[in-house]
């Protein structure tokens, strides 16, 4: 399957830490249809896990009946093929200006989930969405066809 | 010395005189990292001289996980012991350089090297 021929899916999951694993498998096998490579498969689950943690902790407050909307979808149709994920919950918004990386030098536990996301993702976005809660978007430039054939 | 800290990430714990080894397994994520917390702290009532965490079963870790061995080496150092880890694979090991923690960490690629 080609990235231009990938279907967009969408899941509507629980707060619950339980349905990370099955979020992974999904991400992991979207990445391996799209042309990623291992490592960077790897590198775009963890960002989504980190991301849905994030929103199970701190959106929901550990809460794990609430629904968390998730999109992956291809961008082709642009010079910047891509990959989208979006991220779509109903809980307590965070203003996206407090969204932040810590100073990874002061190791302690906790608080490395923003640090990981913009570290593996291309581009992040936090946006209040409309009738509450928050839409994250994240974005991963497509492996060019050459760098697919390698792997 | 023989600790009860077996559970569903912590699968066994070995012990060579006052170094204990922890089998962990399974992803370790916000549904598993508590219980490993647990299973690792506990072993710090036995006063090990070192602690090895043999991560070689654990196919997947994120950043609670990660959280949890922080915790741990934080109680570590302030009991004088020491901890290591052995057998990461690469998603794991990338987790730990993404978060700069490779550096942090005394890692060995073999439970040999580390209990050498």
């Amino acid at each position: 399957m080609s990235a231009e021929s990938f279907k967009p899916i969408f899941m509507r999951i629980a707060s619950s830490p339980s349905q990370l694993a099955v979020v992974r498998a999904v991400i992991e096998k979207v990445c391996e249809l799209t042309g990623f490579d291992a490592k960077a498969a790897g590198r775009i689950m963890l960002s989504v896990d980190e991301a849905l943690t994030n929103v199970i902790r701190h959106a929901y407050d550990g809460a794990d009946d609430q629904p968390i909307e998730v999109e992956v979808a291809t961008i082709t149709d642009s010079p910047a093929r891509s990959l989208r994920i979006c991220l779509r919950d109903y809980g307590r918004v965070a203003d996206p200006a407090t969204i932040k990386s810590r100073d990874l030098a002061n190791v302690r536990p906790g608080g490395l989930g923003v640090h990981i996301i913009t570290e593996c993702m291309d581009q992040v976005t936090y946006t209040p969405a409309e009738g509450g809660g928050t839409l994250l978007t994240m974005v991963k430039k497509l492996p060019s066809e050459k760098e697919t054939r390698k792997t | 010395m023989n600790a009860q800290v077996p559970n569903a990430s912590v699968k066994s714990v070995r012990w060579v005189d006052r170094a204990a080894i922890v089998y962990a397994t399974g992803d370790i994520d916000l549904e598993h990292s508590t219980q490993f917390q647990q299973a690792l702290l506990k072993l710090l009532d036995e006063n090990p001289s070192y602690i090895v965490v043999n991560l070689k079963e654990v196919p997947y870790m994120d950043s609670s996980g990660v959280a949890s061995l922080v915790k741990l080496l934080s109680r570590v150092r302030k009991s004088g012991a020491a901890l290591r880890l052995v057998e990461l694979n690469e998603r794991v090991r990338s987790l730990f350089e993404i978060t700069r923690l490779d550096s942090v960490f005394e890692i060995f690629g073999t439970e040999q090297e580390a209990i050498s």
